[in-house]
């Protein structure tokens, strides 16, 4: 975990409060139905879930942190520290695996400068990020694109048909 | 996203793919009334509740998430006056891998979705939908919340819709990256906020005690959808499209090594494997031979190319027959008589080129990183079959890793909590049974 000295709860702005307001609203039965989006929100805002995070959910849902805790280390979503400004999420399920993603993987780590071979070191770190903290890249399971295998998700946007040789300037484009 | 569908195949019958054809198709909601959309909704709410259900089982229509349960029979659990609350859950994990339809409904069409979702909602009494969609489609999230919105502008979400004093509220909630939210009670436990473990049915099947402890349907996205056009077209006219166990159309997702890949709209049962492989898809590439086929998304057991099956069905028929595999016709029961499944409509296809240890070990990874973790069958076991079919790839293989796989296969399925361990063990028992020789040359 990253050593952090500020707390993501320190900064939040009047209008983060209002969105969190609206989520929960989304859930009138139960608001602990807005833990997962409260979450989404929150790492969206400030790239990761530190502590103070945990416990400011749960607190604006009347829970105890550990509800909130155990929900980030069981998601492979959601991290507790900073990836790059850039993740690239590359399929590594069957159809991806037999179009070629495990080359195009190796592709983006190289463009990026990253070890090809470094393993993710698990639930809440973050996928392994280049030096300069532009890119992260990391495997990912089935996006539900394989008809146009190998695809990789690039921040929101799917790219699809992915060509090894075409990676490098790929990420020119990203920088 | 691949943006225009290439024009249809002979074949092929568009009606959930019908918009989304169309050269200009964009998803917002004048473009979807301009193409006759909210049509059948304005019919629905002028038909009785029963009526509805009653079309849905008529048209024999099966839920297109992967376990093909007759939706009508899924809907009809429900008591509409039983005076407890009822949710509607639309199951947009899509993750299943070789599954890749839902997507596109759900980014490029999503009032045709809203629209099933009301008809449902109208027809079992409830208040309360939630649209849940895998984080891994952010533009769709987005996409759905605007159309809901707009869908409420105009009255066809929200209070008193249409001015027939019948209300529903909908809302989309995202996943965060695990499959295992796919599984209907593990949604469940997702969307209320918990961490993802499936719930063991019984007593917890969603139509008795679901969401909140609620009676709760939970529908595949494509499911939903269909139930617009079952109005439309009339349930006689929309069964008449599949076979007798099988209404309507179901988008068949092709991947692998075919010419073609992509997604196709077919009448259920239309085809057999021949047409959809080659005629549609195109074949495989130059100077490759066939050698095996996953049916249903990758737990449905593997079809080997030279084997000959026998085959009862298409449904009613039931007579037994030997078929070569690409003459097996690819409608649930059919499929289901060879010991294997329609499941989500993802196909794989694999050439002559593939070690199906490697193929296996793919899958293997995947479920071992997708277990959640609960039941120990499951949760060892899944992580055992990845670990022995590495070490056979690195050479390590030992005389007895066959058995000793099968041994931890057999000893997953049916001894957990949730059909993931059936899904998890069913692709090594397959492949061990189809391809033993395979096997065989790596545990030396
Ligand atoms: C491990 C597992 C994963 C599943 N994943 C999905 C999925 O991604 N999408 C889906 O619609 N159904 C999935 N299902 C099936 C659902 O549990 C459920 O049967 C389905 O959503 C019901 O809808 P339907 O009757 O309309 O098919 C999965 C089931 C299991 C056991
Ligand atoms: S079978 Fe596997 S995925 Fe399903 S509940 Fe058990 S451990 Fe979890
Ligand atoms: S296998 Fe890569 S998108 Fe499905």
């Amino acid at each position: 975990m990253t050593e952090t000295t500020t707390r993501q709860a320190d900064q939040i702005a009047p209008a983060f409060v209002a969105a969190a307001d609206e989520v929960v609203a989304r859930y009138p039965v139960s608001i602990r139905s807005a833990s997962l989006p409260l979450l989404h929100l929150w790492q969206n805002e400030f790239g990761f879930v530190d502590d103070s995070g945990i416990e400011w959910i749960s607190a604006r849902l009347g829970l105890v942190p550990i509800n909130i805790l155990e929900l980030v280390t069981f998601y492979p979503w959601f991290r507790r520290e900073a990836a790059g400004r850039t993740i690239i999420r590359v399929c590594r399920t069957l159809s991806c695996a037999m179009a070629g993603s495990h080359e195009v993987k190796e592709k983006f780590c190289e463009a990026v400068g990253l070890d090809p071979h470094a393993g993710h070191h698990g639930f809440g770190c973050a996928p392994p990020t280049s030096p300069d903290g532009k890119f992260s890249v990391e495997f990912v399971e089935c996006l539900a694109s394989c008809g146009s295998a190998p695809v990789a998700l690039v921040n929101d946007d799917l790219i699809e048909n992915i060509r090894p040789d075409a990676v490098a300037a790929l990420v020119e484009k990203l920088k | 996203m691949a943006s225009i569908l290439p024009p249809p195949h002979s074949k092929e019958r568009r009606i959930i793919f019908g918009n989304i054809s169309l050269p200009d198709y964009a998803p917002d909601i004048d473009t979807y009334i301009r193409h006759g959309g909210y049509a059948s909704l304005k019919t629905a709410l002028a038909m009785k509740p029963s009526e509805i259900v009653g079309a849905v089982k008529a048209a024999n229509l099966r839920g297109r998430g992967g376990a093909g349960f007759p939706c009508g029979t899924k809907w009809s659990f429900i008591r509409y006056d039983d005076g407890k609350p009822h949710y509607i859950v639309v199951n947009g994990d899509e993750s299943e891998p070789g599954t890749f339809k839902d997507r596109h409904i759900l980014h490029r069409d999503p009032h045709q979705l809203i629209e099933g979702l009301v008809i449902s909602a109208f027809a079992t009494n409830t208040h309360l939908a939630y649209i849940y969609i895998r984080c891994e489609f952010p533009h769709a999230a987005r996409i759905v919340s605007e159309a809901i919105t707009e869908a409420r502008a105009r009255g066809f979400v929200g209070k008193n819709i249409l001015g027939t004093g019948f209300d529903l509220d909908i809302h989309v909630h995202q996943g965060a990256g695990a499959y295992i939210c796919g599984e209907e009670t593990s949604l469940l436990e997702s969307l209320e906020g918990k961490r993802p473990y499936p719930r063991i049915k019984p007593p917890y099947f969603p139509a008795v005690l679901g969401l909140y402890m609620k009676p709760t349907i939970v529908n595949n996205v494509e499911t939903i959808c269909h139930v617009g056009h079952i109005i439309r077209l009339g349930a006689a006219e929309y069964a008449k499209m599949g076979t007798p166990g099988d209404g309507g159309t179901r988008t068949m997702c092709v991947s692998g090594d075919v010419v073609r890949p992509g997604f196709y709209e077919l009448p259920c049962g239309a085809v057999t494997l021949r047409e959809l492989l080659f005629d549609i898809c195109g074949g495989l590439k130059p100077g490759r031979s066939l050698k095996a086929v996953i049916p249903g998304g990758s737990s449905a057991k593997i079809m080997r190319a030279d084997e000959i099956y026998k085959v009862k069905g298409p449904d009613g028929a039931m007579v037994e027959k030997n078929l070569s595999m690409l003459d097996v016709t690819m409608d649930a029961s059919t499929l289901q008589s060879i010991g294997t499944m329609i499941g989500s409509g993802g196909v794989i296809v694999m050439d002559d080129s593939r070690d199906m240890v490697r193929t296996l070990n793919n899958l293997n990874t995947f479920y071992a990183h997708e277990s959640c973790g609960q039941c120990t069958p499951c949760r060892e076991g899944s992580l055992w079959m990845a670990k022995m079919t590495d070490r056979m790839l690195a050479g390590g293989g030992r005389a007895d890793d066959p058995a000793a796989l099968k041994s931890v296969a057999d000893n997953i399925a049916g001894r957990t909590i949730c059909a993931f361990g059936e899904a998890c063990s069913w692709p090594t028992q397959s492949f061990l049974a189809k391809f033993p020789e395979e096997f065989a040359i790596k545990a030396s």
